[in-house]
């Protein structure tokens, strides 16, 4: 009997289960904080017509933009793509269908998406092409648009340590949407750094409890850097 | 003279109040984080989940699990914290922001503001900034007067997809300062050197001008 113990000992097995046509909600800002295996591993599967939930698309060679290379994503829902130049080539050919979703809101579909609420109202967006076929409503005398949750057949996560429970801990700012899409997969998948046992990490330390996770594994990572800026020391 | 990168970010500096929580947009915004006055504390606000940006990190600190919204790898102030991008946006969307300061495309006098889109040329998408537009009350826009041809920024309705309605107050140019309200631009400062005709030719939306219109002080 597993119990509790979610850790699974190959990325096979990991993403077992992703098939064409789903979708797929992944965390990370950039290339900082993204399950780049889980990433490698459904290039290596192959699938095809994903709908990609994310704040970036990676960039041309690294992350979610290996997936955009071998075409197999037909969807994908972001805010901000203008790091991978494949993307926009796509998107204008009409090859892949793109929803541009305010940072804020996509991270919020999420939540909501994770939290059982099926839409909430924002001011966000309001009156600009964001807002277009969606519904409005006054609320103390400002207008505001309903946005819908979002779940995903699969989340796939990055984290920094988890415990064999699957209880998560994220480092510094690759915390991101990593939390959050990790309450919003049907099956949630989590690579980390490190694995320990249940009891070694503060519970008043956990910032994804091992509820929202069914799959841990433990991984090796590039954290490729974008932007390297330094100053004198 | 039109004012620098440099110079307007000096601009914006002289908005911040001591104990301000500020988000600072990429570019001239980003800059602005340089002119901080002396002995004044103020926090900086990163939406991809850190609040107490600290100064770009020497070669030995350089982190990657540690970057900006432009994602660029910076380091963390004295008392820093850390959050997700739902928390980030609550204290955006929330109104707990004191001082936003983001670049456009196009403003116009109803306080709209188009930034994040050419149909059929660019498109990178809003990030935060349609989040950041809609749920801060202090926002100061700063960009270029006008394009290089001469074509004004200021107008009287955006040409582009808007990022925001009418949620912009106040806006700074290379040319000058202006307030937005009751449907007008009003002209509240000149960069030092640059006349007021030439302020009011590259203005495409009504504009105020008052007797005076004094210089900035830099």
């Amino acid at each position: 009997m597993a119990g509790f113990n979610k850790v699974v000992n190959s990325y096979q097995e990991a993403m077992a289960g992703l098939e064409d046509g789903m979708t797929v909600l992944a965390g990370g800002f950039g290339l900082c904080g993204i399950p780049e295996n889980l990433i490698k591993e459904i290039k290596k599967m192959g699938t095809k017509d994903l709908t990609v939930v994310s704040n970036n698309c990676g960039t041309t060679e690294h992350g979610l933009g290996l997936l955009l290379l071998d075409r197999q994503i037909k969807k994908m829902v972001a805010s901000y793509v203008g790091e991978n130049a494949n993307f926009e080539a796509q998107m204008m050919a009409g090859e892949l269908d793109v929803v541009l979703t305010p940072q804020g809101t996509l991270a919020e579909k999420m939540r909501a998406g994770g939290a059982g609420i099926p839409a909430f109202y924002t001011a966000t967006g309001y009156g600009t092409p964001v807002a277009e076929g969606k519904e409005t409503r006054e609320f103390d005398g400002r207008q505001y648009i309903m946005e819908e949750a979002i779940t995903g057949d699969f989340a796939i996560v990055k984290a920094w340590k988890a415990d064999t429970f699957g209880n998560l801990v994220y480092r510094k700012t690759a915390r991101n949407f990593n939390p959050l899409a990790a309450t919003a997969g049907k099956i949630t998948v989590v690579e980390v750094e490190e694995i320990v046992q249940p009891g070694e990490l503060s519970p008043d330390e956990i910032h994804t409890p091992g509820i929202y996770v069914n799959r841990v594994i433990l991984g090796q990572f590039e954290k490729t850097i974008e932007q390297r800026t330094t100053r004198q020391a | 003279m039109a004012l620098t990168r440099e110079q307007l970010a000096q601009r914006v500096a002289q908005e911040l109040q001591d104990g301000y929580y500020v988000n600072l947009g990429i570019g001239i915004p980003t800059l602005v984080a340089n002119y901080v006055p002396q002995g004044m504390e103020v926090m900086l606000q990163s939406e991809n989940g850190l609040l107490g940006m600290g100064q770009f990190p020497t070669e030995q600190e350089i982190d990657a699990d540690l970057i900006n919204a432009g994602k660029q790898t910076v380091t963390m102030a004295v008392g820093a914290s850390l959050f997700d991008s739902a928390e980030s946006f609550a204290m955006i969307r929330g109104g707990h922001v004191d001082l936003t300061v983001l670049g456009a495309f196009e403003v116009d006098c109803q306080g709209n503001i188009a930034s994040y889109m050419i149909p059929g040329k660019l498109i990178k998408g809003m990030g935060g900034a349609m989040d950041l537009v809609a749920g801060a009350d202090n926002i100061i826009v700063t960009m270029t007067h006008a394009s290089k041809a001469g074509a004004s920024k200021l107008l009287g309705e955006c040409t582009l997809p808007l990022t925001g309605k009418g949620c912009i107050k106040k806006v700074l140019t290379d040319l000058a300062f202006i307030e937005i309200k009751d449907g007008k631009f009003h002209l509240l400062e000149r960069a030092p050197g640059v006349s007021v005709e030439e302020i009011i030719k590259l203005t495409a939306g009504e504009l105020v001008v008052p007797a005076n219109v004094p210089e900035m002080a830099l």
